[in-house]
């Protein structure tokens, strides 16, 4: 019988509608037997028990991450199941959803299932695989979706991330089978003829002024428009990955007034960061969707604040650093952000109208619903399982790109110094990652 | 310019923003003399005996890359042309490593020409040598708008208070956005003209910001009373007419291409205007051979400025400038 006790934390509930801090926190002790929440006194509990001192430390459900890349399989180079693992304990995750734009893609039963068998025997973090909606991605059949969802690995959620599903008809085809079994769309939300492969750079002043392929915010909105119009149609459930601009968000909140089956993602990146970190050309910032201008910044703020964007998604994106050392147009997409996601999001969004039971909302409960993994995102009450995260709300770290978990290093924050640290993760029980040390797996 | 913000001459030069007023000034004084060289019979000064010079292009260029070897040539530097087709993503080879195995020969500079925006920028942050952007895809061009002052104060004047209207796919010019910089730094009032489809993104609050017009009606910039000293004609490459960024050529020339008959109501209606254009030209479309070879026209005196000015850029940046030889020292 294995056992811990989180002695003296500040406990959120982490429901979806709370919010402020004040009411709903309560400073308790939690103790664990056996993966799962105990009504025992921390005093009743086993002798053996690992004791954490969780005093001023913030008590919250395990993060989900619906949007991560691990490389495997295809380029462990970059990142593996296990490394993307360890980071993602690190940054206080319990559960990650790993997009299936991998070598081969995750476009079968037998893809997801070495996925997940992958994840398990590294045991840092559930691993969920997310199936391809198109076989290969190439948008124009659909991929053995039942198939993939009666397998082991449970498929839920369908996405060509790094693609948009650009045929509507096929969007429209992927929306009205997953209904069957309850299914969700992920959609990268880019028309490809308004923001072809070459943008890169959100289109304003400062692409016009850098010379850099626009990628308008049309191209966004656009996709989402016709996406939200076919759920409404079809009765099926998409899930817009990454939304980055006020123009989407409008779609989004508009849709949702209507009833229709929308929910959203945005990035710690599109939180944080803006089209201004461009000028000096350093692929390190060069992601898709682009970062944005501060208005568009301060309209994801927003909507994460309302509801309108139900959850934050690290798209984590390892690259390989040769891969990255190309000129700007010629260089991969993506940016790290497992291990910093908390770190960015406490800094940013945290204040009056936003607390920690809000964090819990958007980075736990939102996203494990979005997803349908029913043993994450559960209340911190007896007889749950214990998959819970511990947060310093006090700490500053400075980022330092040198110490990550990740195989790769193109990390946007390195330098950069946060208030909020994520302190241990705990999954069904067992200590994942302790002050910025994962496990081992 | 006071002295407190004056700059210096910068190690590299991947943009005109590198540059100040008096820093394009002292360019264009060496560059001046640089052309009695030019003039000489025998064409040959040590000034950079013993240095080396690439010129790595990643893009094709007859004049840039000629203007750039005979410039270094002539002050006995040892240059040496490297051409790399397609990117280097294409090659397998990070443009990282690309640099900095020619960098560790011992080079002295690099001229790179690169279709990447933003290329030399990296290259500079990677390498020890000297980095001279020769063209970086849409960004910038630095010796050219160099060269285009230099040709139009030799014709026009001293360029503060002088009206120059550029004309072309400005959404897609590197020529543009350099000579916006070096214009403005010059003192010279500018209009862009264009359709909306051919002007870089976010252009109204880009114009806003640095006071320079924006304009649609070629006609009407030329008709309206201000006096237009300089007529800069940009390229429209043959590319753009398939990507639906106007529908004919036909169209474009009565909109915007510097015909006859415009020709013809410019130089009566603006008595010493000069006609600029980069090069290289698609006469009949921005530019009719009447406007390309009339007595307005720099063009020529571009190109040949060209060498001049690039020897004046090699000089000051390698030799350490007239701070080290004395402005005697260059011819």
């Amino acid at each position: 019988m294995s056992s811990v006790v989180v002695n003296d934390a500040t406990v959120y509930a982490g429901q979806p509608a709370s919010r402020g801090d004040s009411r709903d926190a309560v400073a308790r002790d939690v103790v664990v037997v056996d993966g799962v929440i105990t009504d025992l006194r921390a005093s009743d509990a086993p002798g053996d028990a690992h004791v954490i001192d969780a005093n001023g430390l913030v008590l919250l459900p395990g993060f989900v991450d619906l949007h991560t890349h691990l490389r495997e399989p295809g380029r462990e180079d970059a990142e593996t199941i296990c490394s993307g693992s360890q980071a993602a304990a690190v940054g206080g995750y319990t559960a990650i959803l790993a997009m299936a734009n991998t070598t081969p893609v995750t476009d079968t039963a037998e893809a997801a299932e070495r996925i997940l068998d992958l994840g398990r025997a590294c045991g840092l973090v559930d691993v969920q695989p997310i199936g391809a909606v198109t076989r290969g991605l190439a948008g124009e059949q659909l991929a053995e979706l039942g198939l993939m969802q009666r397998s082991r690995a449970r498929v839920k959620v369908f996405s060509d991330d790094g693609h948009c599903v650009d045929d509507s008809r096929v969007m429209r085809r992927a929306l009205e089978y997953v209904r069957s079994f309850g299914g969700v769309i992920s959609q990268h939300s880019q028309d490809a003829a308004l923001a072809g492969s070459g943008a890169c750079c959100h289109e304003g002043e400062i692409s016009g002024r850098l010379g850099l392929p626009g990628w308008p915010a049309a191209a966004e909105s656009v996709i989402i428009a016709r996406d939200v119009q076919l759920a409404r149609h079809t009765g099926g459930r998409v899930h817009v990955a990454h939304v980055s601009t006020a123009e989407g968000v409008e779609v989004i909140r508009w849709a949702k007034a209507q009833g229709i089956a929308v929910t959203a993602e945005v990035t710690p990146h599109h939180l944080a960061l803006t089209t201004e970190a461009l000028t000096a050309y350093d692929p390190v910032f060069k992601v898709n969707p682009p970062l944005r201008p501060s208005e568009d910044v301060e309209a994801v703020r927003a909507a994460l604040r309302d509801g309108t964007i139900d959850a934050v998604a690290t798209d984590h994106a390892p690259h390989a650093r040769h891969d990255k050392e190309h000129a700007f147009v010629d260089a991969a997409f993506g940016m790290l952000g497992l291990e910093t996601a908390l770190a960015v999001v406490a800094d940013v969004m945290l204040g009056d109208d936003f607390g920690w039971s809000d964090i819990a909302r958007v980075m736990s409960t939102a996203p494990a619903a979005i997803a349908g993994l029913e043993q994450h995102g559960r209340p911190i009450a007896p007889g749950e399982p214990a998959n819970l995260v511990l947060i310093d709300p006090a700490a500053q770290r400075t980022i330092n790109a040198a110490t990550s978990r990740s195989l790769s290093r193109n990390n946007p924050w390195h330098g950069m110094t946060f208030t909020g640290a994520v302190h241990t993760t705990i999954l069904r029980g067992r200590v994942t990652a302790t002050e910025g040390a994962p496990a081992s797996c | 310019m006071s002295a407190a913000t004056a700059k210096s001459m910068p190690k590299h030069l991947l943009s005109v923003s590198d540059l100040d007023a008096d820093l394009i000034r002292t360019l264009l004084d060496t560059a001046a003399q640089m052309q009695d060289v030019q003039r000489r019979e025998v064409k040959k000064i040590p000034t950079l005996r013993g240095r080396t010079v690439i010129n790595l292009f990643f893009e094709d260029s007859t004049r840039t890359r000629s203007s750039f070897e005979i410039a270094g040539k002539w002050m006995s530097a040892d240059t040496i042309n490297i051409t790399g087709k397609g990117s280097s993503a294409s090659k397998g080879e990070s443009l990282r490593d690309t640099v900095r195995t020619i960098d560790a020969m011992g080079v002295d500079a690099l001229v790179i020409r690169h279709s990447a925006s933003g290329a030399c920028h990296q290259v500079a942050g990677w390498i020890d040598a000297h980095v001279i952007n020769a063209g970086d895809g849409t960004h910038e061009h630095p010796t050219q708008a160099l060269l285009d002052a230099y040709t139009m104060q030799q014709r026009i004047g001293d360029l503060a208070g002088k009206h120059v209207v550029i004309v072309g796919d400005l959404t897609h010019s590197r020529v543009f956005r350099s000579n916006l910089l070096s214009l403005r730094m010059l003192g010279a009032r500018i209009t862009i003209v264009a359709p909306v489809t051919l002007m870089p993104s976010g252009i109204r609050s880009w114009a806003e910001r640095d006071g320079f017009t924006v304009a649609h009606d070629l006609d009407a910039v030329l008709r309206d009373g201000d006096r237009v000293d300089a007529l800069m004609m940009l390229r429209v490459q043959k590319e753009r007419m398939t990507g639906g960024f106007f529908p004919t050529p036909r169209e474009y020339t009565v909109g915007y291409g510097l015909t006859r008959p415009r020709l013809d109501r410019l130089t009566a209606d603006h008595p010493g205007v000069v006609i600029c254009h980069p090069g290289p030209m698609n006469r009949g479309l921005e530019i009719s051979a009447d406007a390309a070879d009339s007595a307005e026209s720099l063009i020529l005196d571009q190109v040949s400025a060209g060498v001049a000015v690039r020897m004046s850029v090699l000089y000051h940046l390698l030799a350490g400038g007239d701070a080290e030889r004395g402005e005697g020292g260059a011819a």
